[in-house]
């Protein structure tokens, strides 16, 4: 039955009752969400309320105890692992940009293409014109030609950041979880982030987890407030700050 | 396309490092076997055996590299493999013996006729043939490693627990082939043998060919390892290395990566045990002793690690003190690796070929 009920969805992400529990405590206490196709949607809540742990679930890092994940309407996630995931089409932003220090802009999104997995493929493959092409493009959107050549570990914090993105231009998933991309950004960073957010939003369904209310606002998406591993209210930002019960949360008891 | 694949890892300090080690292989033998014992430029045959034994050393350096070094997989079993890789050439030399043991049985291996077997063990069978041989010194090591890397890279084994596996492996191997009745000799081992593809193995030619083979093996691995670690395969495995759950995320299926350099790093291990045996003379259970295996982690340490040449240059620079150490003050050498092995943690966290780049870097123009 339950298979019946997610086919006829056309979320391209899909919670239902998502448990999960660490000695006892339930970080995802009976979660449901749903994502639509080119959504861009923003999650907020308090510190511990189970927005990484959704992450982590969504990427397969995390196993559910209970419930239903299910992607493009028919992938179960909770069967399958990170690479499996990361394949179908989910890509994934960390707080801390993690790029591959010891290799060269170019590289670290030579890497992050989408195609060739493999590891015996990988040991005949030279680049393709279309790789090459495509490396180019993406290049000049993330404005690093000049610095393709140079290490990772030897760009600045904001470079870092942008050679992140690119890497997931590069990896082009249909689904995008960005974890608290503007954490110690200043204000005009936060605001181009949004940007780019939005650009990218054009072709990629996009979650954003953050704590930042200023740059929620600046997103003007529909946005999903979690609160002890359950949902709490959902709706536009001026709505979900209306609710008594998300007052309550954010301000305290 | 193969060419392809070997050529693409080909640097210029690479194909010098190859020319080196190639012109070694074919100079001190060819000194040793042309010119007359008398002669300043004569090569004698324990320096051709010395020089043999650090190429497989190096070999071997190369392989704890290749995983170590390029896959941040710190094992500390690898001369499990080069021992496993050495048993089965010592079990083919034995095998050359034939009627010529002390006790003149034409099937038996001296050490069985001695423990009262009647016949040949089930898996002595076959190593009368070397190609046989051959086929195993590389089949056995890489299906241990294949073995092992399967259930310890799919449980995500990694870090210390990874090297303590794989060290509890190479001491339990040690403790089963002291066994008598494992019948591969015991603690004795194997030894006192006397012909390889029919030519005697105490003769110079021998030494001088076994020596040659040695460095072509390194330069072949040399060239290998560098078209691997070339390859766009090498760029995802230290990417791996350096951040394996970012990799996981990108989509890779990161043991397969491991698998593969752990395999063939465990194959070209024993390549290299397979040509030190009849170079020393003697394979016994001692090769397994975890002891061994750390120093050749320590080798690459000091030569310098996620390097090709690094290895090759710690492997020899290593042993060579130990062989003058141990010659002219015995009792020092352990405390001596104890403090190169912290001097290097301390001061040199990239090894010879680091310090070089160091000064390089200091005496450039800022």
């Amino acid at each position: 039955m339950s298979m019946t009920e997610h086919r006829s969805t056309s979320a391209l992400l899909y919670l239902s009752g998502v448990t999960v529990s660490f000695d006892g405590f339930k970080a995802l206490n009976n979660l449901s969400l749903l994502v639509e196709p080119g959504e861009m949607r923003a999650i907020i809540g308090p510190n511990g309320a189970g927005k990484t742990t959704m992450m982590d679930v969504v990427t397969g890092k995390t196993r559910p105890d209970e419930g239903e994940v299910v992607f493009d309407g028919k992938a179960d996630l909770t069967k399958l692992d990170e690479s499996d995931i990361a394949t179908l089409g989910i890509g994934r932003k960390f707080q801390k940009p993690t790029v591959f220090e010891n290799h060269t802009v170019r590289d670290n999104l030579l890497l992050a293409l989408a195609g060739l997995r493999s590891w015996y493929k990988l040991l005949l493959a030279a680049p393709t014109k279309a790789e090459n092409n495509r490396l180019a493009e993406i290049l000049s959107i993330i404005r690093m030609e000049a610095q393709q050549h140079m290490l990772a570990a030897r760009l600045s914090h904001g470079q870092k950041q942008w050679l992140e993105i690119g890497m997931l231009l590069a990896q082009d998933p249909k689904l995008l979880l960005v974890d608290e991309p503007v954490a110690g950004m200043t204000d005009v960073e936060t605001e181009t982030t949004a940007q780019v957010l939005r650009e990218i939003n054009k072709t990629h369904s996009v979650v954003v987890v953050e704590h930042d209310m200023s740059f929620v606002r600046a997103l003007g998406v529909k946005v999903t407030v979690l609160h002890e591993g359950s949902m709490l209210a959902e709706g536009t930002l001026d709505q979900v700050s209306a609710d008594q019960r998300v007052v309550e949360v954010y301000l305290g008891r | 396309m193969i060419t392809r694949f070997l050529w693409q890892g080909m640097g210029p300090s690479l194909r010098a490092a190859v020319l080196f080690v190639l012109a070694i292989g074919i100079i001190l033998p060819l000194l040793n076997q042309l010119m007359p014992a008398g002669s300043t430029f004569y090569v004698p045959a324990w320096v051709l055996q010395l020089i043999g034994k650090y190429l497989c050393f190096a070999s071997l350096a190369l392989a704890v590299d290749l995983v170590w070094g390029f896959c941040g997989i710190l094992t500390l079993g690898h001369a499990a493999f080069f021992a496993l890789g050495g048993y089965c050439m010592g079990m083919y030399l034995m095998r050359q013996i034939g009627s010529r043991g002390q006790y003149g049985n034409p099937l038996l291996p001296d050490f069985m006729v001695f423990l009262n077997y009647k016949e040949l063990p089930w898996f002595w069978h076959g190593f009368d043939q070397f190609w046989f041989a051959a086929i195993m010194i590389v089949l056995v090591p890489s299906l241990l490693a294949l073995a092992l890397g399967w259930f310890a890279f799919r449980s995500r084994v990694t870090g210390v627990y990874l090297s303590i596996i794989t060290q509890a492996m190479t001491f339990a191997l040690m403790l089963a082939f002291f066994r008598n009745d494992m019948g591969l000799g015991g603690n004795n081992g194997m030894t006192d043998f006397k012909d390889i593809l029919g030519f005697s193995v105490q003769s110079d030619a021998t030494r001088a060919t076994l020596c040659f083979a040695s460095a072509l093996v390194l330069a072949i691995f040399l060239v290998i390892s560098a078209a691997v670690v070339g390859s766009r395969f090498g760029k995802a495995l230290t990417a791996v290395r350096d951040a394996e759950s970012r990799m996981r995320f990108l989509g890779y299926r990161v043991e397969g990566y491991k698998l593969f350099v752990f395999v063939l790093s465990a194959a070209m291990a024993g390549v290299a045990g397979a040509l030190y045996v009849p170079q020393v003379g003697i394979i016994n259970p001692s090769e397994f002793s975890p002891g061994n295996s750390i120093e050749a982690v320590l080798w690459v340490a000091v030569g310098g690690r996620g390097t090709l040449i690094g290895p090759i240059i710690g492997a020899f620079a290593v042993n060579f003190g130990k062989t003058y150490l141990t010659g002219a003050l015995p009792e020092v050498w352990l405390f001596a690796l104890g403090a190169l092995f912290i001097a290097v943690t301390l001061f040199l966290p990239k090894g010879i070929v680091g310090l070089w780049a160091q000064v390089r870097k200091a005496r450039a123009p800022a």
